[in-house]
């Protein structure tokens, strides 16, 4: 193995080396540059939210240097312009297809799953090769990449082979012929480039992917809610047409795109085709739901004073009843991320505020106000509680431990 | 050494109302836009967050959000014969600084003038005789009609998402509505903001003294509200504090609530803060405007050229700009020559206090929440033997019911200790007020100059304000308070205090900011600055707007008519754009 690698990379290089000396291009094996080629490619780059990952607050688009929070420490993304020494400029496209498909760069080295190449080794070879193509296109940037800040042992490349062989699964997305195009198109979106599992699958200790598809987990220190079945918290009584809404648009009459989401939507999701989303849709509605649990109903006091705080800092625009605003402010009551399984969204959303997406056809890019200097843990953790259990919601309930510990890491979070 | 910038094709100097009217239509239109303000970035959040902007000490005591006037300011004084002295604080009126200027600090009272106001002159002498109006009043027609105004005002009431009901659609008078406003294309976009007990009380008791009331225009949403720009604006929640400080929740309709969040986008447009512009530039002809001179926050000075340049500050800053760049004949009252600084007017507000029997919670208020009658505007009644012209509404505005400066206790109430607090305990809720807007005429010896004696900041010439309140106004806002005093007295109550104003201007309680004039527009470039289309008569590439190009100041506020003239003016600048030329030829 070792040594067909090497063998393999000591080719790369040399041909490398002649494509330089004879055209002086950025890349040493050009993609098909036909317009329809990159323009497919800049298509799936959207649908993959490369760009948001790979450029940094300020920085140049596709530059890389963007922290990475994970549980284990923090990551940077890379520089994926067309740069020969500093981005992927000098990457043939099989070495771009390796890195899609097994996580494995340039060099041989492996990359960390942050970047979500257990997702992106769904996709296919031709899709792979026109993002190459468009990524060929885009302005080169020179600007090394930053090392991870990770400690011991997952400071070592090497572990990652184990955790390779434990939660890779290197294969193509194969349509599944009882099913119809569209769940097929969709579930090759959502499961490929869209990569949403990475945030919606919960994770075990290793950061493999545990638990039912999709049915909700942590990530960038919040509860991405569960995209399955559900009535309460999962998307049980969205229709597709919520969905694909939501997607376009970043809201619809159960929810406005929060947190880490807020971005997908912005960077990624407005830009898709109708028919696509209208698939990720079908997708997303034939997934399961975690068995339905209902958590134990808060004490009294907690919700008096929880209710108290509602009606001083949030009725203003989320109204008494919870309904919120049709054409501004998302409802509460009968909210799936309200009522997810766990209430770090919320609570960050509380302590942070939040922006809707601005899109296209939603540009206001309304905001909610942080209450993190307002409110102390405990009131924080009584409104919580009372948003996620008034109104019929069921969410069950917060403590202010819960508060304070994400009020912490969102204090040391890289911004 | 002033560095020189690269030309940009449109060039705003101040960034609120007008200049994102201006900057919206014309980056539509595919130029480029820069807009430079002298204050700086604001926005819903952080900076009006709920729970934090109710903070009445804060910004309307300590005036946080107004202009500063340790760095620019004007001298008063009521009478040429007077030495003027330099406001060291602000009071009769309070400009803005910063994106979204007066528009984010406004309390939304939004309306369209009457078609007779648009011709007062003419109108007046027709009815009533040239006597009518005495000689040193100097009122002239606007040049431009209600109805050619009407498209426009329409296009501002749906950009802002006005709340209200029409009284006059297609010229069929509706129930419920303003029966003497011009007619209009078709309802408000959104429905009349909920009554507050103090309007119900009134709206009866206008009735019952034959009168028309009829709910306020709001830029106060009723409902969540989507503009035609694809905007989003949330539900007016009552808070009571839209007069001196941003909406909280996207409710009042806001530069920053309507137009920005698209206009930000765009490719085309940019602005710069904390920049004060200190010159407009022309050529060696003087005919055409090259530019603008501006200083940022650090000091140092920029040469911006730009095809065309929109004077899009408040009225008294764009007059000061015209004055030292030494564009146009500055008005001169000895000869009655030039147009610069000529035809200033305000307006003259009373109030007459009422407490009720009834409970009233004003609290639950909102800024152009109100019941209005306009009975007494413009034309509306005979003048004859009244011995004026002109008029104003009578309104009860519930803005709200602040704890420091809105609370309207009897005459009697000591200013402080045991007497007040009982007043305070007994009447607060009890009590509401009612104000009469008067309109105001331009006079000859009201006119705004440069100030021999004193500068700003950047070393310029303040400039000077001359001003007086004149026999026709004071016989009108008498005439007006007594009107309100009668509907007052249709209210059950346990005392009425009205608050007439009489004698002089005074600079120092606020009043309105309501100041209008100095560029007037009009047919006749030796009685105004610009021409119909806001366009310079002297200097075709440079154009004025809000109401420092009203000829004097009708019974009303006046962000609509400012707004649906900025509207009006940016059609007029895309044909000028096509085909740079006067847009009316001399």
């Amino acid at each position: 193995m070792n040594t067909k690698l090497l063998i393999a990379g000591v080719l790369v290089l040399a041909s490398a080396g002649a494509a330089f000396a004879a055209v002086q291009v950025y890349a040493p094996t050009r993609s098909d540059q036909t317009w329809s080629n990159i323009r497919d490619g800049r298509y799936l780059a959207r649908a993959g939210d490369c760009e948001a990952c790979h450029t940094a607050e300020g920085g140049k688009p596709y530059a890389g240097g963007r922290p990475v929070p994970t549980p284990f420490g923090i990551i940077y993304s890379t520089n994926i312009t067309p740069d020969p020494d500093t981005g992927i400029g000098a990457w043939s496209e099989d070495e771009f297809y390796r890195a899609m498909h097994e996580g494995i760069d340039k060099k041989g080295e492996r990359l960390y799953p942050a970047f979500p190449y257990p997702w992106f080794t769904h996709m296919t070879r031709g899709d792979v090769d026109a993002i190459k193509a468009y990524l060929d296109t885009i302005k080169p940037v020179r600007q090394v990449n930053r090392a991870p800040e990770l400690g011991w042992p997952f400071s070592m490349r090497s572990v990652l082979a184990v955790w390779d062989k434990l939660y890779l699964d290197a294969k193509q997305f194969e349509p599944d012929p009882k099913e119809s195009a569209e769940w097929n198109r969709g579930a090759y979106l959502v499961e490929g480039p869209g990569h949403c599992a990475a945030c919606h699958t919960s994770k075990n200790m290793l950061g493999g992917p545990t638990g039912g598809k999709m049915q909700g987990g942590m990530a960038e220190h919040v509860f991405a809610p569960n995209l399955g079945a559900g009535e309460r918290d999962g998307l049980g009584s969205w229709t597709r047409e919520d969905i694909v809404e939501y997607l376009a648009t970043g809201s619809n009459r159960y929810a406005t795109a929060a947190g880490p989401m807020a971005e997908v939507v912005q960077a990624s999701t407005q830009y898709l085709k109708q028919r696509d989303l209208e698939a990720m849709a079908t997708y997303l509605k034939s997934l399961e739901g975690p068995k339905p649990e209902t958590p134990n109903e808060p004490g009294k006091d907690v919700m008096q004073e929880g209710a108290a705080l509602y009606v001083d800092n949030c009725a203003g625009c989320h109204m008494n009843d919870g309904a919120g605003l049709a054409n501004a402010f998302p409802p509460l009551r009968a909210s799936s991320a309200v009522q997810a399984a766990q209430p770090e969204l919320l609570i960050a959303v509380i302590l942070q505020g939040a922006r809707s997406p601005v899109t296209e056809s939603k540009p206001s890019g309304l905001m909610m106000p942080a209450f993190n200097s307002k409110l102390d843990d405990a009131e924080v953790a009584a409104l919580t509680t009372y948003i996620r259990n008034a109104w019929g919601n069921r969410g069950g309930e917060v403590s202010s431990g819960d508060v304070a510990k994400l009020r912490s890491t969102l204090a040391s979070a890289p911004q | 050494m002033a560095k020189k910038l690269p030309e940009v094709d449109v060039v705003l100097v101040g960034f609120g109302w007008t200049a994102s009217v201006i900057a919206q239509e014309l980056t539509d239109a595919g130029a480029n836009v820069l807009a430079l303000e002298r204050g700086g970035w604001r926005d819903t959040v952080p900076d009006f967050s709920v729970t934090h902007i109710q903070d009445e000490l804060r910004y309307a005591v300590r005036k946080q959000i107004f202009e500063e006037t340790q760095r620019s300011t004007l001298t008063f004084r009521n009478r040429p014969d007077q030495l003027a002295l330099p406001m060291r604080e602000l009071g009769s009126f309070l400009p803005a600084a910063g994106v979204g200027g007066a528009g984010v600090h406004w309390n939304g009272q939004n309306w369209r003038f009457l078609p007779t106001d648009f011709q007062l002159r003419s109108h007046n002498e027709q009815r009533y005789g040239k006597k009518a109006i005495p000689a040193d009043m100097t009122i002239q027609d606007w040049g431009i009609t209600y109805e050619q105004l009407e498209p426009y005002y329409d296009k501002w009431e749906y950009l802002c998402g006005i709340s209200g009901k029409a009284g006059n659609i297609g010229g069929k008078i509706q129930p419920g509505g303003n029966p003497f406003e011009g007619p209009r294309r078709r309802e408000y976009p959104l429905p009349p903001l909920k009554r507050s007990a103090a309007t119900v009380l009134f709206d009866k008791a206008a009735r019952e003294v034959g009168l028309h009331p009829f709910p306020a225009p709001a830029a106060n949403t009723s409902k969540p509200y989507l503009n035609p720009l694809g905007v989003q604006m949330g539900q007016c929640t009552f808070c009571g504090y839209c007069e001196w400080f941003g909406c909280a929740n996207y409710s009042k309709a806001s530069p920053q609530t309507t137009i920005l969040p698209v206009l930000l986008k765009k490719d085309n447009f940019s602005f710069r803060t904390h920049c004060s512009v200190t010159r407009v530039l022309t050529d060696s002809t003087g005919k055409r405007a090259t530019g603008v001179v501006y200083v940022d926050a650090a000091g140092n000075e920029f040469i911006q050229p730009a095809q065309m340049v929109v004077l899009c500050a408040f009225a008294h800053h764009n007059v000061h700009l015209l004055l030292v760049s030494k564009i146009g004949t500055p008005y001169d009252p000895q000869s009655q020559t030039g147009v610069v600084g000529r035809n200033y007017a305000y307006q003259l507000s009373s109030d007459v206090n009422v407490t009720c029997k009834e409970r009233l919670n004003p609290f639950m208020g909102a800024g152009a929440l109100g019941q209005v009658v306009d009975d007494f505007n413009g034309d509306n009644f005979d003048h004859t033997g009244k011995g004026f012209i002109g008029g104003g509404y009578i309104a009860l505005w519930n803005t709200g019911g602040r704890p420091i400066l809105q609370e309207y206790l009897p005459e009697s109430t000591p200013k402080w200790g045991g007497g007040w607090k009982k007043a305070l305990h007994d009447d607060y809720l009890y009590s509401t007020h009612m104000q009469c807007h008067g309109g105001m005429m331009s006079y000859r010896n009201n006119y705004l100059d440069l100030d021999p004696t004193w500068t700003d900041d950047y070393g310029n010439p303040l400039l000077r304000l001359t001003f007086d309140f004149y026999d026709n106004e004071h016989a009108m806002s008498k005439f007006l308070t007594d009107r309100a005093t009668d509907i007052a007295k249709a209210i059950p109550n346990r005392g009425i205090n009205p608050k007439p104003r009489k004698g002089h201007y005074s600079i120092i309680p606020y009043q309105t900011t309501h100041n209008t004039g100095g560029a007037a527009m009009g047919n006749d470039p030796r009685t105004s600055f610009v021409n119909p289309f806001l366009q310079s008569w002297d200097v075709p590439n440079l154009w004025v707007m809000g109401s420092t190009v009203f000829p004097q100041n009708p019974g009303y506020n006046p962000t609509g008519t400012g707004g649906a003239l900025a509207f009006w003016a940016a059609d007029a600048m895309k044909r000028y754009i096509r085909n740079p030329q006067p847009l009316v030829q001399t």
